[in-house]
């Protein structure tokens, strides 16, 4: 049995890995898809700690953050579309003004 | 623990090129091989319905979602503009004090609970309880019926705010 340390570090590396996208990447697709990467770490974490623990509850927990994943990309990605009409670019930084 | 190493490598390496990759279209089918070793390690950790959950709708339904978008807005070429492709000095350095500050973090809380790890780590004998579907689906039915309830409402919200955003106005 692998002991629940490796777990909580594979979703650490992921998460670090996730925020890291977030930071760098100059493309609102990419900083998306880091969110998921980051939310999918938080998701191992929880498995593994029900797992250890012996209950469903982190199987029930991970089956909500699935949910609440799926309803932010799709928001998420509408933002996108709107925005790419209106400026013709995926890059966060042309994106500084609230009205235009 | 030879295979959760293999899979914990694949996620990490996917998840890597997902992040330091320059073509979105790339990085979109490198999360479902992430995802995918995911799911291969929720199987390790008696959890099947986490993982045929990760692959139908994650990798089936969010993916082929981005996969869309990536496509309709043409956007293969990435990071265009002047800006260039690597963001020089404070956002590169913010990111990697916050993704270390992290790391940091999770080594000292594995290194105080070490000795607890060992005490609850026996849960071999209700393996079969954490396998069952019937299982999760009672608590996900009476203990979180609320939850469960606010989810759909959730879902439903975010249905209409995409199609409101993403409306062409005419």
């Amino acid at each position: 049995m692998v002991p629940l340390g490796y777990y909580l570090l594979l979703s650490a590396i992921l998460f670090a890995t996730g925020t890291l996208g977030v930071f760098l990447r100059r493309n609102v697709i990419t900083v998306l898809l880091s969110i998921e990467v980051m939310l999918n770490a938080v998701n191992l974490a929880f498995i593994s700690f029900g797992r250890f623990q012996g209950s469903v509850d982190g199987q029930v927990i991970m089956f909500f953050v699935v949910t609440v994943a799926a309803a932010e990309a799709a928001v998420g990605l509408a933002l996108v579309i709107a925005l790419f009409r209106h400026r013709e670019s995926l890059n966060p930084d042309a994106f500084t003004s609230l009205k235009w | 623990m030879l295979l959760f190493l293999l899979f914990a490598a694949v996620a990490v390496g996917a998840s890597l090129m997902v992040v330091l990759g320059r073509n979105p279209m790339h990085s979109v089918l490198l999360l479902i091989v992430s995802f995918a070793a995911l799911a291969a390690i929720y199987v390790g950790l008696d959890a099947p319905f986490a993982a045929v959950v990760q692959i139908i709708i994650y990798a089936g339904a969010i993916m082929v979602l981005f996969l869309f978008v990536v496509m309709l807005l043409n956007a293969h070429t990435e990071d265009e503009g002047a800006a260039g492709p690597t963001p020089a000095g404070k956002p590169l350095v913010a990111g990697v004090a916050v993704a270390a500050a992290l790391v940091l973090e999770l080594a000292w809380a594995l290194a105080r609970t070490r000795g607890t790890s060992g005490r609850t780590g026996g849960g071999g004998a209700d393996a079969s309880v954490l396998q069952s579907v019937r299982e999760l689906g009672g608590v996900l039915y009476r203990d979180y019926s609320l939850a469960f309830e606010v989810t759909s409402i959730l879902i439903l919200v975010a249905m209409v705010g995409a199609v409101v955003l993403a409306r062409r106005e005419s």
